[in-house]
């Protein structure tokens, strides 16, 4: 890479080199023959004190403590199966859903509880290469969403979506008056006054999701909210 | 029927079509053509056009496909009815399972199965309008879906077929040439790591013309995935470079 070439964003491909990476660890990375190359497209942030890898592309690989927001898909005689927008179904199990001990009493209709089509807010507690995620609704702030809207992302775009030191989505709830919540899952949820603020924020991530790889979005998507706000007169 | 052509170089040595012997068909490349896939291309070579779509990595619905220390590749290659001269039956013939089983192999050295164990990552190959080359097409199609899709590889392929035909060594087989000519000899090439992941041959060529023939595919090859490169820098749209 020569000089004048520093201090720039440069899209990379898949067996595309990677070169002055200070990352230690990237799953979308890769050595080969002593030089490490990228694995799927993404962005090389080349800076002074060393360049960093953006995946454009990619997916969200479980991990224990996370908090995901899944929807439930089907169920089994005793937990519920959850997309986590990841490569693997997460189970939720019916003595957790309601904080019931090893051989306790659950509801006779616990199905009803927690039907297919909802979205809940969970946290991993054991996932592994042999097992699939199990989730846990045991804590503050987790369980079923009742109220406000889930946006589905790509995970990659989640650091886009929250933005340098959480600029971004503090610039969303600023100018929306809402709360957002982004789970490291790729799954926004939204809560706000009225349907048609949820219906403009809905929008203004899914501008992120899009654009996520151009620059000034913050501002852009400042003007969007404000704009569509004055428009649709909320 | 097609019939055998009465001769396959004009006084030129141009072949049928008018390309020279080491000259690629027109090639044509689009990513992102399907929505509800994860990652879809469509490649054209000359006449011949397949689609590919990539689905996963995902659950698979069959647990007996279950690997429990990678992702396993399942690649369905597919002849749509309309797509040869005479309507080609749409069950999936011998032919058909072994070129899947073939691109399967022409895949997998660069696909990075092991990050997803337990999963599987499906390809469908759909040749929508066949004039030779099919599989090599496909494996073109197939590298650009997985890279569309986020599947994370060691390189891209490509794939372009060799052939010889009134003992001239000629790239990128056209039907004719591929039915009455004396060889064919697919290759599918990964040129950033300096792999080849699939190489046929059917029919009989000496040493000197396939080293020569392998010469003039690894050089179609590293163009194609250029190509490719172009499609998908291409797909992602306005990357600043400040």
């Amino acid at each position: 890479m020569s000089q004048e070439e520093k201090v720039k964003k440069v899209l990379v491909l898949p067996g595309d080199k990677v070169e002055g990476i200070k990352q230690a660890q990237n799953i979308y990375l890769f050595d080969y023959n002593g030089e490490k190359r990228a694995a799927v497209a993404g962005l090389l942030d080349i800076k002074d004190e060393g360049a960093s890898f953006v995946p454009l592309k990619g997916f969200y690989f479980p991990n224990e403590g996370d908090i995901v927001i899944g929807l439930v898909t089907s169920h089994a005689a005793a937990n519920w199966f959850l997309d986590i927008n990841s490569p693997y179904q997460a189970t939720l199990s019916i003595q957790d859903f309601f904080g019931v001990k090893q051989g306790g009493q659950v509801p006779d209709d616990p199905f009803t509880y927690l039907k297919i089509g909802d979205y809940v807010k969970a946290r991993i507690v054991a996932f592994d290469r042999v097992r699939s995620p199990a989730l846990t609704v045991q804590d503050k702030g987790l369980g079923r969403i009742t109220e406000g809207t889930v946006v589905t992302v790509r995970p990659v775009k989640v650091p886009r979506i929250i933005g340098k030191k959480g600029s971004m989505i503090e610039t969303i709830k600023s100018a929306s008056g809402c709360d957002v919540f982004v789970a490291v899952n790729g799954r926004v949820h939204i809560t706000c006054q009225n349907e048609i603020l949820q219906e403009i924020v809905a929008e203004a991530i899914k501008m992120i999701e899009t654009q996520s790889h151009t620059t000034g979005l913050t501002a852009r998507v400042k003007q969007f909210i404000e704009e569509e706000r004055r428009v649709r007169g909320v | 029927m097609h019939v055998r052509p009465a001769k396959f170089f004009d006084e030129n040595g141009r072949r049928l079509d008018g390309r020279l012997p080491d000259e690629m068909r027109p090639v044509d490349m689009k990513v992102g053509v399907l929505s509800n896939a994860d990652g879809s291309a469509i490649v054209s070579y000359g006449k011949t056009k397949v689609l590919a779509a990539v689905y996963g990595p995902r659950e698979p619905l069959q647990k007996y496909t279950v690997l429990p220390d990678r992702a396993s590749l399942f690649v369905r290659y597919h002849m749509a009815p309309f797509s040869t001269e005479e309507r080609k039956s749409p069950v999936p013939t011998r032919r058909e399972v072994e070129i899947s089983k073939v691109l399967r192999e022409a895949l997998e050295p660069v696909v990075i199965t092991e990050l997803f164990p337990r999963t599987v990552i499906e390809v469908y190959v759909e040749v929508l309008q066949s004039d030779g080359g099919t599989r090599t097409a496909s494996a073109t199609a197939a590298s650009l879906a997985l890279a569309d899709a986020g599947i994370p590889m060691r390189a891209l392929v490509a794939g372009v077929a060799i052939g010889k035909v009134d003992n001239v060594v000629v790239l990128d087989l056209n039907e004719p040439e591929d039915n009455f000519g004396e060889a064919d000899m697919p290759v599918v090439a990964a040129p950033d790591l300096g792999l080849i992941t699939l190489f046929q041959l059917n029919g009989v060529m000496t040493v000197e013309e396939t080293q020569k023939g392998l010469d003039m595919a690894l050089k179609a090859i590293s163009e194609l995935v250029e190509k490719e490169k172009q499609t998908l820098r291409s797909s992602i749209e306005e990357v600043d470079v400040e």
